[in-house]
């Protein structure tokens, strides 16, 4: 079989599982359903393996294939075909995300199978695995919209999945909204492309754009401004980036895989498949680089702010981002996708261990009431230990070669990006520090209650069922969490999917060791040959240098840490007071959402109000009384003949003829 | 007999159906002024028909007096209804269809 037909039938299988989970969920057992759809998604990472072997089988050249199944939409002059692209990148998306979503459902058999919903959330989670496949494998525009919506719709339902939480339905429908806005600046970007090249296949516009563009036009410019728009929404970067954090509200595995691995990555992905267009856009480029820069120092500083364990790896998630966005956005193309596949192992990682953390302590987040879980939970701090290691790119881990990668293509572009490259480092030093303040305040010392409890009695702590955020009182039926909570000690899935994922987490980065081997950039190169940034590479020498900085620096930064919050305890609480300004900047999150709120919201509720108390009234309102009073009096007019009495109608009728008579008698003589 | 005695004729036999159901309050009285209406009708076709000296008049007269004969089917019907759920037997009574 060829790779296009590995890739539609990895496409179709995630479908398949979504669609027999949701039409017999009342014949089967929760159990089958989470088998369903683990299998599901394992058969289509096995399918994704397929189609790479196929494709290495290939000239490195040649390794891109369009195929269509039939016409989506054929009109004069429009030929949109349901297509699929397989190429090294779409290959390698296809790998990651597969092969993530695998073991993230895995952890989910384990972890949801007290949930009532459990038959539902299998359901929506293959669907949003199909939906992230079809993103990345499309081959047109217009396919890409597609699954870029229902990526953002399978957000959306996974986030409000514990639908009678407030909370989350309003979490929910925040995401939901600022990705629309981010769907309509890709959908003007579509058309307006539609305009200029006159076609949606990838093949076709990349192809023609450096003909049909001159480099730094306008148009190009306005295209790939409105391509960020959409990729800032889904990969939440400044300023569309508040809905994230509060994503956290769904399910863990959900905040995983959607919120950490894949969907967010989203944003990264569409960015290096339209490379070509962005090196015709330099300033647009440019931008997007500034503003991954921007995301990865303000996330940092957000991060080390946070009390709410989730929401501080939610910064991390972003800042991550961040880093990607800066490196395809100045041509880091294999560079920035290689950080966004160490990425999903160690940030997925990280968001089970907090997972399994968080079920401990009976569904609470603060981690201001967390200590002591080194004691309790062993494999799980372990797991947090190797995530946050390679989070903070600790020497040797796959963060630590990945975010180097990055910043050593930057200095080797030079110029401005030379400063770019220092803001990384920034950047990584605020990534360690935060990631090891998590770790210095859960793991070490005396255990708390819950950890106690659990070293005590061997089971966890069950707490009176409340929302973590509000203290509202809830019950374990369906639209709620399930009644009892799981760690990886104690569920086999989950512990092998963190034991899989650690393994990645710690040396995914070793396939890609400058100067000793060259496997993934190897591979991941031929798709940007086209793109003349893609030929720039920092000497080995300046690579291994810049990966002695990193190592240092993240070295420093988890020592700062363990000073921080480990040794001498009362250090933040005296920065606190020092820096109150700007610690209270961090806490509320550089009043993003108050400005967003300020500046967007209130204007159009406003507007919403002013529509409502004068427009509404007075020419709707106006409109529509003023035709029902015309009809209505006219009416009342006719109303007054119908008596009632049938001798008057009679009347009327004779009256009226002998009238008609009188009249054509006295015009004919 | 010229032909102006029926047509006379025709319209008193009309003016009196008409007055008949503007003054009558019976519901059979009324019925019965109509048939008085449309026989008058049919008199004047007749007699315009002989003067013309063809049958289509005559032929109209025919279809008016099966038109005639349905109505009464109808109205009788009605009457018979009215009466036998004991409504007054008084069209100004009935007025229920008052707009």
């Amino acid at each position: 079989m060829s790779a296009t037909a590995w890739a539609w039938l990895v496409l179709l299988l995630p479908l398949l599982g979504s669609i027999a989970i949701s039409l017999s969920f009342r014949a089967i057992p929760a159990r089958v359903a989470g088998a369903i759809g683990t299998a599901a998604i394992g058969l289509a990472f096995l399918c994704a393996i397929a189609a790479l072997v196929n494709l290495l089988g290939e000239e490195p050249d040649a390794r891109h294939h369009a195929s269509s199944l039939w016409d989506y939409a054929s009109a004069a002059g429009l030929d949109i075909k349901l297509g699929i692209y397989v190429d090294q990148l779409s290959t390698f998306m296809m790998l990651v995300v597969t092969g993530v979503s695998t073991l993230i459902h895995l952890y989910s058999v384990g972890y949801m199978k007290s949930d009532e919903g459990y038959h539902r959330f299998f359901s929506y989670l293959n669907f949003f695995v199909f939906s992230m496949l079809l993103l990345v494998l499309a081959g047109n525009f217009v396919l890409l919209i597609v699954g870029w919506a229902f990526v953002g719709f399978a957000s959306y339902a996974l986030i409000s999945f514990w639908y009678r939480r407030t909370t989350a339905t309003k979490a929910g429908m925040k995401a939901f909204v600022i990705n629309v806005v981010g769907d309509i600046g890709l959908v003007l970007a579509a058309f307006l492309i539609f305009r200029e090249l006159g076609t949606f296949e990838y093949g076709e516009v990349f192809a023609k754009a450096p003909e049909v563009f001159a480099k730094g036009e306008w148009t190009i410019t306005a295209i790939c401004l409105l391509l960020l728009v959409g990729a800032f929404a889904k990969s939440a970067q400044i300023p569309f980036h508040t809905w994230l954090p509060d994503a956290m509200e769904g399910p863990t595995p959900v905040s995983s895989l959607i919120h950490a691995a894949t969907m967010v990555t989203a944003g990264v992905y569409l960015i290096a498949r339209t490379h070509v267009l962005f090196y015709l856009a330099p300033t647009a480029a440019d931008i997007a680089a500034f503003v991954g820069l921007a995301t990865l120092l303000i996330a940092g500083t957000i991060a080390i702010a946070m009390t709410d364990l989730k929401r501080a790896i939610a910064y991390s998630t972003m800042s991550q981002i961040g880093y990607m966005i800066m490196g395809v956005s100045i041509g880091a193309y294999a560079q920035g996708l290689f950080h966004l596949m160490t990425h999903a192992f160690f940030k997925a990682l990280l968001f089970m261990a907090a997972g399994s953390i968080i079920s401990a302590m009976a569904n609470r987040q603060d981690i201001d009431r967390m200590s002591g879980f080194w004691k309790a939970m062993r494999f799980t701090s372990l797991m947090l230990l190797v995530g946050g290691l390679a989070l903070a790119a600790f020497p040797l881990t796959s963060g630590f070669f990945s975010k180097d990668s990055i910043l050593a293509y930057a200095e080797a572009r030079g110029g401005m990006y030379t400063w770019m490259a220092i803001g990384g480092y920034v950047g990584a030093f605020l990534t360690a520090l935060y990631t090891f303040r998590l770790i210095f305040r859960v793991l070490p010392g005396k255990p708390c209650k819950e950890a106690q409890h659990l070293i005590d009695t061997g089971e966890l702590y069950h707490g009176p069922a409340i929302n973590p955020a509000t203290e509202e009182l809830e019950d374990a039926e369906v639209g709620f969490p399930g009644a009892h909570h799981h760690i990886a000690e104690q569920s086999w899935p989950m512990a092998v999917a963190m034991a899989l994922l650690g393994f990645g987490a710690l040396f995914a980065g070793l396939i890609q060791v400058p100067g000793v081997d060259n496997v993934l950039f190897g591979f991941l190169e031929p798709a940007f040959h086209d793109s003349p940034l893609a030929a720039i590479h920092p000497s080995v020498g300046a690579e291994w240098r810049g990966l002695a900085i990193g190592g240092a620096i993240s070295l420093l930064g988890i020592a700062t840490a363990w000073l921080l919050w480990a040794q001498r305890p009362g250090l933040p609480a005296a920065f606190r007071q020092r820096f109150r300004p700007l610690y209270e900047l961090a806490v509320n999150k550089w009043y993003f959402d108050e400005a967003i709120d300020f500046l967007i919201v209130r204007p159009a509720l406003a507007t919403g109000r002013f529509a409502n108390s004068v427009f509404e009234r007075f020419v709707v309102d106006g409109l529509v009384t003023g035709t029902k009073e015309t009809v209505s009096g006219a009416g009342g007019l006719v109303r007054v003949v119908q008596s009632g009495f049938v001798r008057s109608y009679a009347l009327l009728l004779i009256a009226g003829f002998a009238g008609l008579a009188l009249y054509f008698l006295l015009s004919s003589s | 007999m010229s032909i102006e005695w029926y047509v006379v004729l025709s319209s008193l036999l009309f003016a009196v159906g008409a007055m008949g159901i503007l003054i009558r309050r019976s519901p059979v009285v009324i019925l019965l002024c109509l048939e008085l209406m449309l026989n008058a009708g049919n008199l004047a076709l007749v007699a315009f028909s002989r003067m013309v000296g063809n049958q289509q008049g005559q032929v109209f007269a025919v279809v008016v007096m099966v038109v005639a004969a349905c109505e009464v089917v109808v109205g009788l019907g009605l009457i018979v209804a009215i009466f036998r759920r004991k409504l007054p037997l008084d069209v100004d009574e009935l007025r229920e269809l008052r707009g």
